[in-house]
């Protein structure tokens, strides 16, 4: 490829995916303004490949509330919520949701439609907590796609095993059951070739996100997993099933190759290669990150790429030949996994460390979200019993300002890179000795 | 199934004492029934709140434990967990760490997010099987029945693994007639509550069902069939308090002291303390398929909560109806700290009783709390507000 190639090619995926993201925010705003009801999603199980085929606006309000953290206007939400009845204990995209709801769908990036239908999954329990909010709001149908998850660590079930078909089987139903009420929501009949074109999309973009994925083993790294991933993060979701969803990954898969060919890394003078587990801190999106990069710490995985993109990692490509049984099967293993990379991580990481060559773990809890956090602490014990590998445990929040102190995330930053640095001196005095 | 009697202490004592000695089984936090049961040489199902079909447990003859939390500092699980979490899920690992009790299987369900990562932290703790039992998050599928009878037919086969015995038909149905029973009389228990609350105080009623979640269900049976009549017979003076339903103890409890700071002045007519040991509303069919009976109990025949959401059972609608049906004059609307379900349900039931008219109380607890004298005040407030209205 030529100079002038290389300019075309690096840094695509950034502009593609805030392309992209504007385009879709605008949709949505001309939805709003026409009236049009939507179907309101959420990351891990979208069910996108489902909810094209019916033409619905599609809406995810965790992206729309962590916008609001990015742009430093969350806490304004979270003070109207906490005003209308709220607890400050509970989640904060909950609560910015609800003020958006009270501002009759006003966020900054423009205005979303009200929802028509909500459809979610059980990989975060809150997101049946939230809907109900909806469903006490508008009157409007509210569906739980149950997922079974693993039971126990190591325990999954796969395609043949009777536990696994008898999970299979109650997801397959549900989605049947879901379908008739798409249809009398949107008004468009069932069309199961437009769902097997939608799903054939979804299978271009889920082999691209794995390759992404897998792309940064490269050294020096391609792409940041904490900003970068989390604009195709943003991309993988909000346009699966779509065309435009799986030329972006095909392209994006062209710019990872053509990186990691040759030698081109991201901003980062890549000393500390680095894994991020939790959410990230997006009241201080950008300064976040840069607490890291600016002592040579990039961020090489992140199990928020797994688990916020439904399991989208997997890569699982559908049989379109029996287009339901096969989304049944699909959303179950992918649910499933993203469930695991929240709550069984010790496996996932070890894999990461090895495959993607980092040298230590970032642990970020925060106060929003059980979820993820509940279990972190003992996480790395586990981690660190299984791996002599060097960890930083920081908590603050993914939207609320009031527990992010910006100086205190710094010291430990700064020591954890001391430690980093003391590591490899010592290592490296070990191997001349 | 062990011969031993593990609760033999209320035996041929006076109402007033065998309550007392309830009270003083349920704060005992070294667990002294479970410890004999397992002297005794049996084996013991940990699982969490909020419901369990321990009938299959005790069809393995192993002793179903109801872990709900303790009034214990959570010394060892602190390092378990982030900062900001509800102490139920930290004090019942710290039973688990510090040995208070010992457990041969430990069961969590998918209730919040917290619940289903202590499966996950419990796993890594402990060698034994700790795992999920996925009870339907989708109750108005039509596939639901027949999906938690499989995953409840994989529930049986991990308690034969560790109870070292089959579980047959006639076992399970051996079982529900034993819970059967338990149901019906804690139902009375209730009734009683309703209509005559100044027979026994909500801490005392509270005691009585809770210690069934430590004891063999049998031994809770006969303690309640001793002691229904006695309370009717108890000479109690009817006093002027007010009728109250008490919400937001599905998982996390109150400490006693907590009941009975609300006892002082008000009469609980009805409230969701364990409400998992009443989940179910009536008989369990014992004929028939078993684990389908089970099933079928659980989604068509139940209760409500905030970690269950039903079409059917709007939770608000619910609340009025319980009120309603106790004769309540006003609701107190609790809340365990940082417990999300809960904090978020009160919003919505806030306003329903608001909407309804219905008088209510907004709070919060926690199970290790200690100071009552300001909540009381607050309440005392409230209830002369409504007695001098």
């Amino acid at each position: 490829m030529t100079q002038a190639g290389a300019k075309d090619i690096v840094g695509r995926g950034n502009d593609a995916g805030a392309r992209l993201f504007r385009e879709w925010f605008g949709d949505l705003a001309a939805a709003a303004d026409a009236g049009r009801p939507a179907a309101y999603v959420f990351v891990m199980g979208s069910l996108g490949e489902l909810m094209r085929t019916f033409d619905l606006p599609v809406v995810f309000p965790e992206i729309n509330s962590l916008q609001t953290a990015v742009r430093r206007v969350a806490h304004e939400y979270l003070n109207e919520a906490e005003d209308y009845g709220y607890s400050p204990d509970i989640c904060g995209y909950v609560k910015a949701d609800v003020a958006t709801q009270l501002r009759g769908g006003a966020l900054p990036m423009g205005r979303i439609p009200k929802p028509a239908v909500a459809v979610y999954t059980n990989a975060c329990n809150t997101y049946i907590k939230w809907a109900e909010i909806w469903e006490r709001m508008y009157r409007i149908p509210v569906f739980t796609l149950d997922v079974p998850g693993t039971r126990a660590a190591g325990g999954q079930t796969w395609p043949g095993d009777p536990d696994f078909e008898n999970d299979r089987r109650y997801v397959e139903a549900q989605i049947r059951e879901l379908i008739p009420i798409l249809e009398r929501v949107s008004g468009v009949a069932f069309d199961v070739d437009r769902l097997r074109e939608a799903m054939a999309f979804a299978n271009e973009l889920g082999r691209g996100w794995k390759r992404v994925l897998a792309l940064n083993a490269s050294r020096p790294s391609v792409f940041n997993a904490l900003t970068d991933g989390t604009i195709y993060l943003g991309v993988a979701n909000g346009f699966r099933g779509a065309a435009e969803g799986a030329a972006y990954f095909t392209d994006l898969v062209e710019e990872m190759a053509y990186k990691s060919e040759h030698g081109i890394g991201t901003l980062t003078d890549e000393r500390y290669r680095l894994l991020f587990v939790g959410v990230p801190c997006y009241p201080i999106f950008r300064r976040f990150s840069e607490l890291f990069t600016e002592l040579g710490g990039t961020f090489v995985g992140s199990t928020y790429l797994h688990f916020a993109s439904g399991g989208a990692n997997l890569g699982f490509e559908y049989d379109l030949a029996r287009p339901i049984h096969s989304l049944a099967e699909g959303v179950l293993i992918g649910v499933r996994d993203a469930m695991d990379n929240m709550f069984h991580q010790t496996d996932v990481l070890l894999r990461m460390l090895d495959d993607l060559g980092a040298d230590g773990v970032v642990y970020h809890p925060i106060k929003s979200c059980r979820t993820v956090s509940t279990g972190l602490a003992d996480s790395r014990r586990a981690l660190l019993a299984a791996r002599d590998v060097p960890s930083l445990f920081i908590e603050s929040d993914m939207m609320d300002r009031r527990v992010v102190s910006e100086a205190q995330l710094k010291n430990r930053v700064d020591a954890f890179f001391e430690g980093l640095a003391s590591r490899r001196a010592q290592a490296a005095s070990r191997r001349q000795a | 199934m062990t011969d031993v009697t593990t609760f033999p202490e209320w035996r041929g004592r006076p109402v007033d004492e065998v309550l007392a000695r309830c009270a003083e089984l349920l704060e005992d936090d070294r667990y002294p029934t479970v410890a004999r049961w397992r002297e005794a040489g049996g084996k013991v199902a940990g699982h969490f709140q909020v419901y369990f079909p321990e009938e299959i447990a005790h069809a393995a003859g192993m002793l179903p434990f109801k872990l709900r939390g303790a009034p214990v500092e959570p010394t060892h699980a602190d390092s378990r967990f982030g900062s900001y979490l509800c102490s139920i899920v930290k004090t019942s690992l710290e039973l688990a760490l510090s040995r208070r009790v010992e457990l041969d299987l430990f069961v969590t369900h998918p209730i919040c997010d917290a619940a289903r990562n202590l499966g996950a932290v419990w796993g890594r703790n402990f060698p034994y099987p700790c795992e999920i039992l996925y009870l339907p998050q989708n109750a108005n599928s039509a596939h639901a029945a027949a999906y938690l009878r499989g995953e409840y037919d994989r529930l049986r086969r991990t308690v034969e693994r560790v109870a070292g015995r089959p579980v047959a038909e006639e076992d399970l149905r051996r079982s529900i007639a034993v819970f059967n029973r338990n149901r019906a009389l804690i139902r009375e228990l209730y009734a009683l509550k309703r209509e005559a609350p100044h027979l026994i105080g909500a801490a005392e009623a509270y005691a009585l069902v809770a210690v069934g979640t430590l004891i063999p269900r049998e031994e809770h049976n006969a303690l309640l069939a001793a002691v229904l009549p006695l309370l009717r017979e108890r000479p109690a003076k009817k006093l002027d308090k007010v009728r109250v339903v008490f919400e937001g103890g599905f998982c996390e409890q109150p400490p006693l002291d907590l009941l009975r700071a609300v006892g002082r002045s008000c009469d609980v007519v009805d409230d969701d303390l364990l409400i998992g040991l009443r989940w179910i509303l009536d008989d369990v069919s014992a004929d028939g398929d078993a684990l389908g009976a089970l099933a079928h109990a659980y989604l068509e025949r139940s209760t409500y909560s905030p970690v269950q959401h039903d079409l059917r059972k709007p939770k608000e609608e619910m609340l009025l109806e319980r009120v309603r049906a106790a004769g309540a004059q006003a609701a107190i609307v609790s809340a365990a700290k940082m417990c999300e379900p809960g904090l978020e349900e009160q919003v919505a039931y806030a306003r329903a009783l608001e909407a309804a008219g219905v008088p209510y109380f907004v709070s919060e607890f926690e199970e290790n709390m200690t100071s009552f004298e300001q909540l009381e005040v607050q309440l005392e407030t409230f209830v002369e507000n409504l007695l001098f209205e």
